[in-house]
């Protein structure tokens, strides 16, 4: 194997990398992102949907039927189960939002990601450097992390890169619902970080527990331990709704458009 | 003992209980004769008894056999003989307080990581080097505590449990709502093998089957799966020796096979895919064959990149010869999957245990000699090659019919367990059904409870700077050990 076979293989195989944000990306067609909710077509008193989802993330509170992002796990169990079409999961995988409340979603509600405000968005909307702690997780969230730093995501490009030393990071990306065992660790590694420093809760487990959540062995997530900026519903989350939630909040995409 | 073949189900009544010291003879007769040790676990038994129940798996003849003993508060350990039984000691002395007597490492196997002192090794320039359970890269959480002298590892003792999320405990009770998200999590890797083995064992348990074409479109799910894992293995080993070329090829590469899995069912990693009775989804024929065909095109290309892996000496220097096991010590500590063929053990659940689809088509066994980085490596080129050829085919040739059938719930007072050849290598679950019908204990072994500890022993006299290639070779979920 000489050197030209590598460079005629790596020239053959040419340029990886999505045209994503400039250009437009195709997602498989069986993609579920976020889930359009049709209240007109619930019937009195049917709770399908809500007795099939494994993570109570549907519920029927004041104004109808609500779908939590935060507990979703993305399966088709819900639409599965309701006999009217009340839900679908659509294309858009633009799911990440600042706050808790934004993930309770009840129409077709596209979510927003306000920027960083001026000064901390001045010192890292150029150069980001993370530092993730896996905290319980099942592997497929650092699955997705590690493919969003791939020559196909390359979220080199836009200056975010994973780091190994906290003292290096502006910011930490959890994954995992905190088992008991991780939250010492977990603590120990964002006392590490130098503020100004973000946390980013990644996939269902981090921002509620996922399908752990209740176990006593677990702390239902990471918002009780640490100020949350940023949370990137999922199970997992696929890389581009991690590099969407991001660059928004880096104040490097403009908002998301509404339908 | 109680014969079983394949996932199937029994009455629980029908599982022999035996005196302990019967029961130790039997385990002693079975290992010795080449049976292998799937699962040991202990449950509540009656008047504060635990009922200790014990799997076998005899790969010749294609049976599984089981059976159970009453214990108080001690039995002989039967660790000492046979190694392969020290995880599962140490959780049953975990988990009911239970204690094996002569273990040779008494210590919790996933519960309270942070709590049980490490094995020390002392002597004139013996140092010690504690790495996790944070670590470097973008992985799960795991302690390492090396005991080395200079460069050269002399021991090294792996602390896991960083992930435990009390699963078992979550599982019991079920069939819910919630227990096919659990099984798809146990290692989020591993979606397609854990799901193949709950439902599979869910349909012996009540009786039914899922139709030919679920079954196919299942074995298309999970091969897809082993191709993403071993591409992304290879890619990542390239990395660890700093051949960048293969790394980022192959890293890429990885995502083909995780974006034709999300063609079937819209998610990369198979969640929502497979169901008791069945399968969600169903493909369209000209989708099948688009999908046959890039599946092919995938695999000329990953061969190409590991080829450049394999064919460079730098790579070759790095990997021939390091982290070598040997056959007699894999297989005295159990070894499964491809770490136990990389060492010319031939085992495969696909072979030895075939279920599904897997009944129908053969996938024939790739096996190294060399037991060391190397063969570990080669050998998934080798599985990649036979599950590409296995997906193309199998979806060229999808059997007709519908993708799934009702099922009804699972019958009470029943004993099942089921096999599956992840990724990793051979996925276990046994569950026991109460009155009721409901789960009352559902156990589950993944591959890498097997395996971690033959991580331990490659490790031993290698150099230290060498660990994060031993331990990519062997690939290993922590997830799925930790629960």
């Amino acid at each position: 194997m000489s050197l030209l076979d590598i460079l005629t293989i790596r020239a053959r195989a040419g340029r990886q990398t999505l045209p994503y944000p400039a250009g437009p990306v195709t997602l498989p067609t069986r993609f579920r992102g976020r889930p359009i909710l049709d209240l007109s077509r619930c019937s009195e008193g049917c709770r399908s949907c809500s007795s099939a989802c494994p993570t109570e993330a549907i519920g029927f509170g004041e104004g109808g039927l609500h779908l939590d992002l935060g507990r979703c796990l993305f399966c088709p169990a819900c639409t599965e189960a309701c006999p009217e079409g009340a839900l679908r999961f659509t294309d858009d995988f633009r799911l990440a939002a600042r706050s808790r409340a934004a993930l309770r979603v009840q129409r077709d509600e596209p979510l927003q990601v306000a920027s960083l405000e001026g000064g901390i968005r001045h010192l890292l909307g150029r150069s980001l450097k993370l530092r993730e702690v896996c905290a319980g997780g099942c592997n497929g969230c650092e699955a997705e992390m590690n493919a969003c730093a791939n020559v196909q995501f390359d979220m080199g490009r836009f200056g975010i890169q994973w780091v190994a030393s906290p003292r290096h990071a502006d910011g930490l990306v959890v994954t995992g619902p905190v088992t008991e065992a991780m939250r010492g660790p977990l603590l120990s590694t964002w006392e590490a970080i130098p503020p100004p420093r973000l946390v980013i809760a990644t996939g269902a487990c981090a921002i509620e527990g996922g399908p752990f959540r209740g176990s006593p062995d677990v702390h239902d997530g990471v918002g009780d331990l640490l100020p949350v900026d940023l949370f990137v519903p999922g199970c997992p989350p696929h890389p581009l709704t991690f590099l969407d939630g991001l660059l928004r909040l880096l104040g490097r995409l403009g908002p998301a458009p509404t339908r | 003992m109680l014969s079983l073949h394949g996932a199937t189900a029994a009455a629980r009544e029908a599982v022999p209980v035996l005196p302990v010291r019967d029961f130790l003879a039997a385990a002693t007769e079975a290992l010795s004769s080449g049976a292998r040790l799937g699962t040991l676990f202990g449950r509540d038994g009656t008047s504060g008894e635990t009922a200790l129940c014990a799997v076998f798996h005899d790969d010749a003849l294609g049976r599984s056999r089981v059976v159970e003993t009453r214990v108080r508060d001690r039995f002989p350990s039967l660790s000492p003989s046979f190694p392969q039984a020290q995880a599962f000691e140490r959780a049953i002395f975990e988990e009911r307080g239970v204690v094996p007597e002569g273990h040779p490492r008494l210590v919790g196997l996933r519960e309270k990581p942070d709590r049980h002192p490490f094995f020390e090794v002392e002597g004139d320039g013996v140092h010690e080097v504690a790495v996790g359970p944070v670590h470097a890269g973008v992985i799960e959480p795991g302690h390492f505590r090396f005991q080395c002298h200079g460069e050269t590892v002399l021991h090294l003792e792996i602390r896991l449990g960083w992930q435990h999320r009390g699963v078992a405990r979550l599982l019991a009770g079920g069939p819910d709502a919630r227990t096919l998200a659990l099984i798809e999590t146990l290692a989020g890797d591993t979606t397609a093998g854990h799901a193949t083995a709950y439902c599979e064992l869910f349909e012996a348990l009540a009786g039914e089957g899922a139709p030919p074409r679920a079954q196919a479109l299942r074995g298309v799910a999970l091969e897809l799966e082993r191709l993403a894992a071993h591409a992304g293995c290879l890619g990542a080993l390239a990395g660890d020796v700093g051949f960048l070329p293969s790394a980022s090829l192959l890293g890429r590469l990885r995502a083909e096979f995780l974006n034709a899995t999300a063609e079937l069912c819209g998610s990369r990693f198979g969640r929502g895919l497979l169901v008791p009775g069945g399968v969600r989804f169903d493909l369209a024929e000209t989708a099948a064959r688009a999908l046959a065909d890039r599946v092919e095109s995938a695999f000329a290309r990953v061969e190409e990149a590991a080829e450049l892996f394999f064919e460079t000496p730098s790579v070759r220097g790095r990997t021939d010869g390091v982290g070598v096991l040997d056959a007699d010590l894999a297989d005295a500590l159990g070894l499964v999957g491809p770490a136990a063929r990389a060492c010319g053990l031939v085992r495969d659940v696909r072979h030895d245990h075939p279920g599904g689809i897997y009944r129908f088509a053969y996938l024939p066994i790739a096996r190294a000699e060399g037991g060391d980085v190397f063969s570990r490596a080669w050998i998934r080129l080798r599985e990649i090659e036979r599950s590409a050829a296995f997906v193309a085919e199998q979806l060229r040739a999808l059997p007709a019919g519908a993708v799934r059938a009702p099922i009804g719930p699972p019958r009470p007072n029943r004993i099942a367990l089921s096999l599956v050849e992840g990724f990793r290598g051979e996925i276990g679950h046994v569950a026991l059904t109460g009155p009721d019908g409901r789960f009352e204990r559902y156990d589950v072994t993944d591959p890498s409870i097997h395996n971690w500890p033959g991580l331990a022993m490659a490790m031993r006299g290698e150099s230290i700077s060498d660990f994060p290639l031993c331990n990519k070779s062997f690939d290993l979920s922590y997830a799925g050990h930790d629960l």
